[in-house]
C-alpha cells in the first residue's frame, strides 16, 4: 500500500526494526540474566511464568498501537514492525504456557486446571487464538488468504481482551495495574470503532 | 509499684523455671489494673526481652512444636511476603515495611473480657518466656515455608486478659495507617482496611496457636508482621494476621477481611485442606520454598497442614467443604 514510502526510508526503517527487535528481546534477556544470577527469589518458577506472561501481554498491546501510530504520524515504519511485534508476543506467550505447565503445574492436574480454573481458561483461549495468527503471519500466507487475511487477524481484539481477563481474574485484591491496562485496551479498541465502526472489531467480518 | 513485689523478674529468662513464670503471671495480674488504666511501665525489669528490631531474643526451644523438615532460609522468609499493607508484590513488604514504626506499640484489648484496656506491647509480653517453634506455613496461593518463630502461646496471653463466658470468638486487627503503609493508600485496592481476622475461642486456645514476636532467634522483621503477629499453622497463611493492634473478645463470629472480599473463595475457617480447592486454583499440592527452576520442590498438601493430631478434634462433625 505504501510501497514507495517504505523503499524511500528503508534505511531508517531497518534501523528502527533492529531497535524494536532489541527492545522486544529485553524481557527475555533480563529473565536469562536473572536466572543465571539466581536472583529470582525463592519461587523462581512463578517469577519466570509471570514475567513471560506479562511480556506477552505488553507486546500484544504495543502491537495494537502500531496502526494508530501509523495513522497519526503517517510513517510506514510502524506497520513494518507490527508483524514482528505480534510474533514476539506469540513467542513470549508460548514460553509462558510452557513455563506454566513445567514450573507451576508440573504437567499434573491438566484436565482439572483447564476445566475448572476460569482465569486459566481465559488465558488458554487467548493463546489458542494467537496460534492461527502466528501461522498466517508470513507473506505467503497473507497472499494466499488475500482479502480474508484482515478479517481473520481481527481475532487480535478478542485475544487481548481475553488476556486482560486472564490477568484481572488472578488479582487477589489490588486491581490498579490491570485497570490501567484495561483503559489502554479500551482506548485502542475505541479507535478501531471510530475508524471502521463496530464491524471493525468483529473477527471474520468484512469492513 | 507492682515491680517491687516481683524481684524474681530480674532473673534472666534462662534461669526461670516454668513454675516461677506461672507465679509471675498470677502476680502480674494483680497489677494489670494499673496497666489497663494507662500507666505503662516500659523497659523496666522484664523477664522477656523487648522487641527491638533485629535484636537477638532469649527463648526456649520447643522440640514438641518443631519439625525436622528443612527450614526456609532467613533471606527467603524475609524477602518473599504477602503483606498487602505494603503492596501486592512479593518483594514489596521487604522494600517498604521499614516505613512502619513499631516502637512504641500498643495493643487495644476490648470486648468480653475482664481486663480490657490499651496495653503497651512490653506489658503484654513481659511476664512470659519466649518459645521457639518451627512451624510449616502454607499460603492459600499454594506455596509453603518452614519458619522458626519466636513467641508466646496465644492461650497464655488470652487467659491473662480473662475472657468472660460470653467470649466465643476472638477478633484481631492490623494497624491502619496509610502514612506508614503505602498499600493502604492505593486507590484500586479492593480491601477494606484495616485487615481483620478472627478465631473461634477453642481454636485460639489450641496449643498450636502462637503470638510471634520474632523469627530465626531475632525480633520480627517489619515485613513479617512486626512487632507482634499471629501464627496458626494449620490454617492458610492469611489467617496469621500481622502487626496486631487490637484484640477483641466477642460473642458473635467476626467477619474477616478475605471473607468479606470474596466469600466464595475464602471462608472464616480457612483450614489447610487439599480436598477443598480454591475456586481459582487447586490446593492439592504446594511448592515448598525455596523451589528451584529445574527441580521444582513440589509436595502433596496435607490436611490441616499436617497438624491434624492437634486440631482435627476442633472440627468434628463439621462439613469442611461447607465451612472452608
Amino acid at each position: 500500500m505504501n510501497g514507495k514510502r517504505i523503499v524511500d526510508r528503508s534505511g531508517s526503517v531497518l534501523i528502527f526494526r533492529l531497535l524494536v527487535a532489541f527492545l522486544a528481546s529485553v524481557p527475555l534477556l533480563v529473565l536469562v540474566i536473572n536466572i543465571a544470577g539466581q536472583s529470582l527469589g525463592p519461587d523462581p518458577g512463578q517469577e519466570v511464568t509471570e514475567s513471560l506472561g506479562i511480556a506477552a501481554f505488553q507486546l500484544l498491546i504495543v502491537t495494537l498501537c502500531m496502526t494508530p501510530l501509523k495513522r497519526w504520524t503517517g510513517w510506514a515504519g510502524w506497520i513494518r514492525v507490527r508483524r514482528m511485534l505480534g510474533l514476539f508476543a506469540f513467542f513470549y506467550a508460548l514460553l509462558h504456557v510452557v513455563a506454566f505447565l513445567q514450573f507451576i503445574l508440573g504437567w499434573s492436574d491438566l484436565w482439572a486446571t483447564f476445566t475448572k480454573r476460569p482465569y486459566i481458561v481465559a488465558g488458554a483461549l487467548s493463546f489458542v487464538m494467537l496460534i492461527p495468527l502466528a501461522l498466517t503471519s508470513t507473506k505467503g500466507m497473507m497472499r494466499r488468504l488475500g482479502k480474508n487475511w484482515k478479517p481473520l487477524h481481527k481475532l487480535v481484539y478478542p485475544i487481548v481482551v481475553a488476556a486482560w481477563i486472564h490477568f484481572i481474574w488472578q488479582a487477589r485484591s489490588d486491581i490498579g495495574e490491570m485497570v490501567v491496562y484495561g483503559l489502554v485496551i479500551v482506548g485502542l479498541l475505541a479507535l478501531r470503532w471510530k475508524w471502521s465502526g463496530a464491524r471493525g472489531l468483529i473477527p471474520f467480518a468484512r469492513t | 509499684m507492682f515491680i517491687k513485689k516481683r524481684p524474681s523478674w530480674a532473673l534472666p529468662s534462662s534461669e526461670i523455671t516454668p513454675e516461677s513464670i506461672y507465679l509471675n503471671r498470677r502476680q502480674f495480674m494483680s497489677g494489670t489494673v494499673a496497666v489497663a488504666a494507662g500507666l505503662s511501665v516500659p523497659g523496666l525489669l522484664s523477664a522477656a526481652k523487648l522487641p527491638v528490631p533485629g535484636e537477638a531474643l532469649d527463648f526456649v526451644p520447643m522440640p514438641g512444636f518443631s519439625t525436622d523438615e528443612e527450614k526456609t532460609p532467613f533471606e527467603d522468609v524475609t524477602r518473599y511476603n504477602n503483606f498487602y499493607e505494603f503492596g501486592t508484590g512479593k518483594g514489596d513488604p521487604a522494600k517498604y515495611a521499614d516505613e512502619m514504626t513499631v516502637d512504641p506499640w500498643s495493643v487495644v484489648v476490648e470486648g468480653e473480657c475482664d481486663r480490657p484496656g490499651k496495653y503497651a506491647l512490653e506489658d503484654l509480653l513481659k511476664p512470659h518466656e519466649y518459645q521457639e517453634r518451627v512451624y510449616r506455613l502454607r499460603c492459600v496461593e499454594a506455596w509453603s515455608m518452614v519458619i522458626p518463630w519466636i513467641g508466646i502461646p496465644l492461650a497464655d496471653i488470652l487467659k491473662r486478659l480473662e475472657p468472660t463466658s460470653r467470649a466465643k470468638y476472638v477478633y484481631f486487627e492490623t494497624l491502619y495507617d496509610p502514612d506508614q503503609m503505602r498499600g493502604q493508600r492505593s486507590l484500586f485496592s479492593t480491601i477494606d482496611w484495616p485487615y481483620q481476622e478472627g478465631l473461634r475461642m477453642d481454636e485460639a486456645m489450641n496449643e498450636l496457636s502462637f503470638l510471634a514476636v520474632g523469627l530465626y532467634g531475632k525480633t520480627m522483621p517489619n515485613q513479617n508482621g512486626a512487632p507482634i503477629r499471629l501464627v496458626v499453622p494449620w490454617k492458610y497463611g492469611f489467617k496469621s494476621i500481622k502487626s496486631i493492634v487490637k484484640i477483641r473478645f466477642q460473642e458473635e463470629r467476626p467477619k474477616t477481611t478475605w471473607e468479606m472480599l470474596a466469600p466464595r473463595e475464602y471462608g472464616f475457617y480457612a483450614n489447610v485442606n487439599p480436598e477443598v480447592d480454591h475456586p481459582r486454583w487447586s490446593q492439592k499440592r504446594e511448592r515448598r520454598l525455596p523451589s528451584g527452576l529445574l527441580s521444582p520442590n513440589y509436595m502433596e498438601t496435607v490436611k490441616f497442614n499436617g497438624y491434624g493430631e492437634q486440631v482435627a478434634d476442633l472440627y468434628k462433625g463439621m462439613d469442611l467443604s461447607k465451612f472452608y
